[in-house]
């Protein structure tokens, strides 16, 4: 399956760029021109280093979905279907990575989908789409 | 005892698509229909909770009607519930009977019910007079009739008349049609008859979840304790599955109108439906909720995993399990049929919510079961659960401890459309009867009732069904089946009476209730008879030790069947309420009332209809309804301090066996609560010691909570506490009340 990774030894988490990655995110994958909807973020710590919230298409939300509305592409990403959703936010709560968001101007949440558009702005080039395999459905 | 924990690969290996199909008849069934009555009526979907009409539906004389939701209708009786009692008033007379056509049936959703963002948020609350106990019922439920009810334009649904012919109503929300169809001959019980239907009014596949059935079954009609059963839709299974309305009679009500369904097609489900005031709290306080869910029930009641079956190990381990119609508190069977088998038995592999948006999720399901019994011997089902109460109702209480039977048991119950709960503990005071020779082999027509004889009483329940032999006398309940033992001369009354495990007309659900003073009286000092709806406080009476003192015991009978009340007007289960709590609620002040979660539920309920509430007027909310409903038990000939009182079984040992099975407890209490020394008494003599005190120690909690409810010590609210609450702008409520001032 399609993930998108961050490699942290490259990415300096945010504090030597632009944060274009979220901004790329958001204005083409989400038409606003506000980073903090992005699917990414990448957060600085304060005594260095950092971490990015973003989803690994790990599947504990297609398990938990009530309504089917998240599966799998044949490529392995996990996607919304917004007809089906019923905006119960399971997914977001189930989440160990918090990687699903919403916000207050759209019911449906959203999340990752390995599109790759983040990756082309990076200008240390710290992501990455790499193919992994698809983890087994977890009971949850 | 230490935490269950949760093996996967132990799940049992079954395909859970895979069922007995009835679609056979489908294209019959929908031919033989005859429409007697339909109109076209404008669908709509609520604002800030609330559609502001309801409707009536006659199914006599075909009368459907829209009626308007007053202001002051929102304001006392909020809805769910309240609403369901506010039509009820209005509707009968204090002579009108269960039977009579003027009693109703009626199902309110409630302001909240519908929201998807919260765990249990899509409960009914159904209301009518019981067969049993002559005065209003009110029982919770969930599925998806409720919410989809609402989002077709209703915050109510009023059914009264008695038709002469089976009728199915049909409320199309997305059409706007209501119609009353004859319905043609065929089946009855609720797992055909609600896959049929579910199929015949569905537009196509994607439209299934969006209808949703309420049906009962051939023993409600044949007994006194008929429930109903309210559908949902499971996708991943491909199966419709059903939660129940189960107290008090109503699926007998239901079939003796002649309905056989009612049938609610909604529109497509979505997050914002009920246009609350404030969809971003309810947005942040579902989320929070979810989290707790994720991070916490895997370590405490493993809802998701076990349903509500995680209790019966731990009722075993503090000696509180009902075993043997209530004699025991525990059994070495018990590990058969506690929740480490029912993990392995009931499918992991899928989403168990009743509702959208429910995280605790404790709908479970055991699939692939294939019946050995009955009408439908050799079919492959799902079946409920089963929850903690069917599994000690149905298992412990009558001695089953051989798990597929109770998966038959359960299964039979359900689709026959009565309450596994009444008719678990009134099968084991069949079975102590049995055991004590007020019953026999000629009396139940050759039935072996001995404990834990499971196809006797399998065969019970399918005479219950026909209507035939002894399990007609059965499906009476043990109230009436008292009576006629008695009359009949068959045993001694006060036995008779002692271990007959009933109030008001009720029998009490599976808590073995005679160490736990508190339990006593959230069974017997209730509205509707003893169920675990109003005052569940067993748990933190005993196994939390949250109760210690008369005084705090006599307080949470004031505060929590008032707590609890508000679920029902608005919409909500109570599990999410306290069968996972947040990190440190046990440091928090008042662990007990979980209050993260008391705020989360104001937090709420202002968030959908844009009134400002406090923790406090929550509770004032409550106690208009749950005052109005105890006035309501008064006007129809009960409601006072000798209809609360419990059978002695239910407050301390009956019989010798029971109390040399707790010898040491009972001889200490001699010695440490009333200062006798039990050495050289006979059991008798200590029994009887034992009874006299603890028959005063309840009439003592009687007068304590009684006087915190505002009520006289004939349990009578009085005017004072009626004027408080405003219930003294309707006059017939306060006529009511002076005939005892």
């Amino acid at each position: 399956m399609k993930q998108l990774v961050i490699d942290f030894a490259k990415c300096n988490a945010g504090r030597d760029c632009a944060h274009e990655c979220e901004m790329e995110c958001a204005v083409r994958v989400f038409k606003v021109d506000d980073p903090a909807q992005a699917a990414l973020q990448i957060k600085a710590y304060e005594d260095g280093g950092g971490h990015a919230v973003l989803c690994d298409q790990c599947g504990d939300c297609v398990v938990v979905c009530p309504t089917e509305a998240l599966k799998r592409n044949k490529l392995g990403v996990v996607m919304i279907d917004k007809k089906l959703c019923v905006g119960c936010y399971m997914c977001i709560g189930f989440c160990e990575k918090d990687a699903f968001m919403r916000n207050s101007d759209w019911i449906t949440p959203h999340k990752c989908t390995s599109c790759g558009i983040c990756v082309k702005v990076c200008p240390h080039g710290a992501l990455s789409i790499v193919e992994v395999p698809e983890p087994a459905p977890r009971i949850i | 005892m230490s935490q269950l924990v949760f093996d996967p690969t132990k799940v049992m290996p079954i395909d859970y698509t895979k069922r007995t199909e009835y679609l056979d008849g489908l294209e019959a069934f929908k031919a033989g229909r005859r429409v007697l009555k339909e109109i076209a009526y404008t669908p709509s979907l609520p604002d800030k909770g609330y559609n502001n009409r309801t409707l009536y539906v006659n199914v006599d004389s075909l009368e459907i009607t829209e009626k308007p939701v007053t202001q002051q209708m929102k304001d006392v009786f909020i809805g769910g519930r309240g609403f369901g009692l506010y039509h009820l008033w209005n509707a009968v007379k204090p002579t009108t009977r269960w039977n009579d056509p003027e009693n109703e049936i009626i199902i309110s959703p409630g302001p909240v019910c519908g929201m998807t963002q919260y765990a249990g948020t899509g409960k009914s609350l159904v209301v009518s007079l019981s067969p049993q106990t002559d005065i209003p019922i009110d029982s919770n439920v969930g599925g998806f009739f409720g919410p989809l009810l609402k989002f077709s334009g209703f915050d109510a649904l009023e059914l009264q008349g008695k038709a002469d012919r089976d009728v199915i109503l049909f409320i199309d929300g997305v059409k706007g049609i209501i119609r009353v169809e004859e319905a043609p001959a065929g089946p009855v019980d609720s797992h055909v008859l609600g896959e049929l239907l579910t199929h015949l009014y569905a537009e196509n596949e994607a439209d299934l979840p969006n209808v949703s059935v309420v049906t009962s079954g051939a023993a409600a009609e044949h007994s006194l304790i008929g429930m109903l059963n309210f559908s949902f839709y499971d996708r991943r299974r491909g199966c419709v599955r059903f939660k129940q309305a189960g107290r008090g009679g109503i699926g007998t009500v239901f079939r003796n109108k002649h309905i056989r369904a009612l049938v609610v097609r909604g529109p497509k489900v979505a997050g914002d439906l009920n246009h609350p005031a404030d969809p971003e709290t309810i947005a942040k306080t579902g989320v929070k909720y979810h989290k707790e869910i994720r991070e916490q029930d895997p370590h405490q009641c493993m809802m998701r995993r076990n349903g509500t079956a995680h209790i019966v190990e731990i009722m075993n381990a503090y000696d509180l399990l009902p075993v043997h119609n209530f004699q025991f508190g525990s059994h070495p069977d018990t590990h058969k049929i506690d929740s480490s088998y029912w993990q392995q038995r009931c499918t992991q592999a899928t989403v168990d919510g009743c509702w959208y948006g429910c995280s605790m999720a404790c709908a479970k399901g055991a699939d692939g079961v294939v019946l050995k019994t009955g009408p439908y011997q050799g079919h492959m089902v799902t079946v409920d659960g089963p929850e903690y109460e069917n599994a000690a109702g149905l298992g412990s209480n009558c001695g089953v401890f051989d798990p597929d039977a109770l998966l038959e048991l359960n299964f039979y119950c359900d689709t026959y459309g009565i309450c596994t709960i009444t008719y678990g503990t009134l099968t084991a005071f069949v079975m102590e009867c049995y055991q004590r020779g007020i019953l026999n082999l000629e009396r139940t027509g050759g039935l072996d009732l001995t404990w834990g004889n499971f196809a006797a009483d399998l065969e019970m329940m399918h005479q219950m069904a026909r209507g035939e032999g002894f399990g007609k006398i059965a499906g009476l309940g043990v109230k009436k089946m008292k009576e006629h033992f008695i009359r009949n001369g068959w045993g001694d009354p006060q036995l008779i009476n002692d271990i007959g495990m009933e109030n008001k007309g009720l029998e009490y659900s599976q808590y073995m209730s005679k160490e736990s003073l508190a339990q006593q009286g959230g069974y017997a000092l209730t509205n509707k008879g003893p169920q675990h709806d109003e005052a569940w406080l067993i748990f933190m009476d005993m196994v939390n030790k949250q109760l210690p003192t008369f005084e705090a015991k006599a307080e949470a009978l004031y505060y929590f069947p008032l707590f609890r009340t508000w679920f029902g007007l608005n919409g909500f289960c109570k599990l999410p309420w306290n069968d996972v709590v947040p990190a440190d609620n046990s440091s928090q002040p008042e662990p007990q009332k979980v209050p993260e979660h008391v705020q989360n539920y104001v937090d709420l309920f202002t968030a959908t209809t844009g009134i400002q509430i406090t923790k406090e007027d929550l509770i004032m909310q409550s106690a208009r309804v749950y005052n109005f409903q105890r006035v309501f038990n008064i006007r129809m000939g009960k409601g006072l301090r000798l209809h609360d009182a419990a059978p002695y079984r239910s407050l301390g040992p009956v019989t010798r066996e029971e109390y040399e099975s707790r010898a040491e407890r009972y001889d200490k209490q001699l010695l440490d609560e009333l200062g006798i020394d039990p050495t050289g008494k006979s059991t008798e003599e200590k029994m009887a010691l034992h009874r006299t005190w603890r028959t005063d120690r309840f009439s003592k909690l009687m007068d304590s909570v009684y006087t915190r409810r505002g009520w006289t010590l004939d349990g009578v609210p009085t005017l004072a506490r009626l004027k408080e609450l405003g219930l003294d702008a309707f006059p017939e409520v306060v006529a009511v009340v002076k005939q005892f001032t």
